[in-house]
């Protein structure tokens, strides 16, 4: 069976296409990415539909602090590109490499996840809570549904470095680290969205 | 490869790693056989469809005269929402996927599916979404807002017992489940076919199952956010739905109804796809307009998303929307009257067997054609002013539902049932099942069209007499126990059925024509010895026209890899199950807990790698 046939040799040439399991993996990970692309979409819909009723609540445009939000984007924005770094390297078979990226890109999320966490806690202060209106419900909703898959993504990529650093680079493995780099760039996608419809039209709008 | 080389890879592989496979019921716990989840689905859609079906009969016993207090108004509530959610969530939908696992790894020449473990952890999701959301019924808190859960009737407000929280969590968890079979049977129809086997060649069952796999993955994503957004509403005093903290209660119409459309379609394409195989294969004829029949499902598909507002006529959006909203519904009609005319064309000249499946099948046409113009008629909006919210609407999409789907999975488990568990249903009780279900079903619900036309609003417990309403709903009572009755035949046949020798013939009704026919009934756990090579449109009956006996083989026989069974598929059902108890009734630890199981059965999935094992046909045979 090929799924174990490289594992001691050369590496072909797109390891996470090398076997049926593997392009299965592939094939099925982008339909499911348009399904979430679907739950987003929803999340995107109800946010619009909602995000003027603030009712007694702080608004949009005296919470959001744009530099803050900015830097974030530009985190989650590198952290993005370092994936894409770490699945060249695997494409050149450089482990170590990967390995490295790979580290940059969950050490980025982390951060992104720090910011979030330290802005959503200063909207508490101010009285922005999950209760509060339905701004703020559908807001924390979508924001929170994407920071859970930011943290979903750094635990899965940082799992995904112990496996490689024990079982090496194989026809296994690959799949997993390109899955875990296109999902990682569907979140960054996310944020693009959010950061336009959720941040720039709250604070004109 | 040499038969020797063959002997040494074999060695090497059976040697390397050894699997442990169990016996009896662990086996079906474990299993993740494509064939046997689709068994373990058909068991657990028949239960639950006994389930609402009595509720259904609860319903009926209660209409059955003027005045009646049979059953309180609550209960009454109670019985409808759950009639409704149980039928379409957790009798309908795990029967169609009944059909789709027994039957589409088969017929594109495929080992098994391409996410085999999925499969699994799809099928107990379902069943643990099922048993917690029928759970209510034990400790009196029953989900009473309807199947549309409207809001603000099924928010915190006006719904503070427990009775909503078991639908949310329960159809939640279940959605999982439908969510993961269809992105597995779409990778598995895109990635798995057998060589040979393009796209317009394959059975338009495979192609009906393809079609409601892309629905599923566009339209459960929506309800999946609903409930969230009702979850949190209920559970952590959110303000989505909540008129007075600036909810919007038309924001879960429009959520609802953008899945909720699509999903009666998901309902109702596997439906077309049986039929056509049943009526080609009994009409001994090629599918009359297999290009055009294609083409319907996809533009029925791709319309199916853009009519969810021609639920909310009522509502008040506007001319110009229910204008809309009018013209797109009434399109539909057009390639849907394709499919029921290609079908007419395929019986026309056909040499007709009438076999229990071809009598359903039969049925279904006319049954399906009524429930279609009933929805043309809903389709005009100032129409719709008149029938909105009265039995009329129940007789419609009971007609498309039951007299349309209901009728196609008839079809379908007799026509399948050989090739699932080799034997035959009897036919004398499978034709008995078809004339008393099929005529208790008109008997229901024909005169449920003018009860409606006279007014009788669904979702009310009782009626006053006198008004022309009376002896309709007795016959309508009457049609219900009969259909009844039919299920209790159908039982019966499956029990003798049961006990009954193995005897079913690879092509058990010889005159299959796609390639589920070409290997035994039931199929070894491997399904092709060899992948087939497929060298037209109806695969099989193409061999056998060229006189061959099996299909011709694209590969040499060798060892067959095959993957693991697992238990972890159940116990990550489970850890969410204690989770969803967790979040209802507010225990941190419960909901903590359940989520941790869940959340290591995925980490050790992704730690420890499944080799699986090999299985060698020409041992098997010898053994």
């Amino acid at each position: 069976m090929s799924a174990h046939q490289h594992a001691e040799g050369q590496l072909p040439h797109e390891p996470e296409k090398a076997t049926l399991e593997g392009r299965n993996k592939v094939l099925g990970f982008w339909i499911f990415l348009g399904a979430e692309t679907v739950l987003f979409g929803t999340l995107f819909s109800a946010f619009i539909a909602l995000r003027h009723q603030v009712l007694d609540g702080p608004t949009a445009q005296h919470l959001f602090e744009l530099p803050m939000v900015f830097a974030s984007t530009m985190i989650l924005l590198t952290s993005s590109l370092m994936s894409v770094f770490a699945v060249q390297a695997m494409h050149n078979n450089k482990v170590k490499a990967m390995i490295g990226w790979l580290l940059i890109t969950i050490l980025l999320g982390l951060a992104f996840l720090g910011l979030e966490i330290t802005e959503f806690n200063t909207y508490v202060k101010e009285g922005h809570t999950l209760k509060t209106s339905a701004f703020s419900s559908s807001f924390y909703t979508l924001v929170g549904f994407h920071g859970a898959h930011v943290a979903f993504g750094v635990l899965w990529i940082g799992l995904l470095i112990a496996q490689i650093l024990k079982k090496g680079l194989t026809v296994v493995t690959a799949p997993k680290i390109y899955l875990s780099a296109i999902y990682w760039h569907f979140i960054d996608v996310v944020w693009v969205f959010i950061f336009t419809v959720v941040y720039l039209m709250g604070k004109v709008g | 490869m040499s038969t020797q080389a063959a002997q040494t890879a074999h060695d090497a592989h059976t040697h390397t790693h050894t699997v442990k496979r169990y016996r009896g019921l662990l086996d079906w716990l474990t299993t993740v056989d494509h064939k046997k989840i689709g068994i373990l689905y058909m068991i657990a859609g028949l239960f639950f469809f006994v389930v609402g079906g009595l509720e259904a009969i609860l319903i009926r016993i209660q209409l059955l005269k003027p005045m009646n207090d049979f059953v309180s108004a609550d209960t009454y509530n109670e019985l409808l929402t759950m009639h409704g959610t149980t039928m379409i969530f957790f009798a309908a939908m795990p029967l169609l996927f009944a059909l789709m696992n027994a039957v589409i790894p088969l017929q594109i020449g495929a080992r098994d599916v391409a996410f085999p473990f999925l499969n699994s952890l799809g099928f107990w999701t379902f069943f643990a979404g099922g048993v917690l959301m029928n759970i209510g019924w034990f400790n009196g808190t029953v989900p009473d807002s309807g199947w549309t859960a409207y809001a603000p009737l099924s928010g915190p407000t006006f719904n503070g017992t427990h009775g909503m929280d078991y639908y949310v969590i329960g159809l939640q968890i279940a959605g999982i489940g439908t969510l993961l079979g269809g992105i597995n049977f779409m990778a598995t129809i895109i990635n798995m076919r057998a060589p040979g086997m393009s796209f317009m060649r394959m059975p338009i069952f495979t192609w009906s199952i393809f079609i409601t796999s892309v629905l599923i993955v566009f339209a459960f994503p929506v309800l999946t956010v609903g409930l969230v957004a009702l979850m949190f509403d209920r559970l952590f005093q959110a303000n989505f739905f909540e008129p007075g903290t600036g909810g919007n209660t038309v924001l879960w119409e429009h959520i609802f109804w953008i899945f909720g459309h699509p999903e009666v379609y998901i309902l109702i394409m596997p439906a077309f796809g049986v039929i056509s195989e049943v009526v080609s294969t009994f009409s001994r004829k090629r599918l009359f307009g297999y290009s055009s029949m294609v083409f319907a499902l996809v533009l029925i598909a791709f319309l199916s998303f853009m009519v969810w507002a021609h639920h909310m006529f009522a509502t008040g959006l506007g001319p110009v929307a229910n204008a809309l909203f009018s013209i797109g519904t009434m399109l539909i009609a057009v390639p849907t009257g394709v499919k029921i005319f290609n079908w007419l064309f395929t019986l026309w000249g056909g040499s007709i067997r009438f076999t229990t499946a071809m009598l359903f099948a039969v049925g279904f046409i006319p049954t399906f054609v009524m429930g279609g113009v009933t929805g043309v008629m809903l389709a005009s909006a100032p129409a719709d002013y008149q029938y909105h919210d009265t039995y009329f609407v129940v007789a419609h999409f009971h007609y498309v539902i039951v007299g349309g789907m209901v009728l196609g999975i008839f079809a379908g488990l007799h026509y399948w049932w050989p090739k699932m568990f080799g034997r035959m249903l009897n036919e004398g009780l499978g034709k008995l099942t078809f004339w008393t279900f099929f005529l208790g079903f008109h008997l229901t619900f024909f005169v449920q069209h003018f009860l409606g036309l006279l007014g009788m609003p669904r979702r009310v417990w009782t009626y006053l007499p006198n008004q022309g309403l009376d002896t309709m709903n007795v016959i309508s009572s009457i049609g219900a126990f009969l259909m009844g009755f039919g299920m209790i035949v159908f039982v019966v046949n499956i029990i003798i059925t049961w006990i009954r020798p193995r005897n079913a013939a690879a092509d058990a009704w010889e005159d299959g024509r796609s390639m589920e026919w070409s290997i035994p009934s039931p199929p070894p756990e491997y399904n092709f010895k060899q992948t087939p090579l497929v060298r037209s449109y109806d695969a099989w009956w193409k061999e056998k026209m060229d006189g061959k006996t099996e299909m011709t083989p694209a590969e040499p026989v060798g060892p067959i890899h095959m993957p693991s069974p697992s238990i972890l598929p159940l116990l990550m059902s489970v850890g969410l199950f204690i989770a969803g108890f967790g979040f209802m009734y507010d225990h941190l630890v419960l909901s903590i807990g359940g989520l941790a199981i869940t959340f290591a059965c995925m980490l050790l999935r992704s730690v420890f790698d499944d080799r699986g094992f090999h299985i060698d046909p020409e041992e098997e045979v010898h053994a």
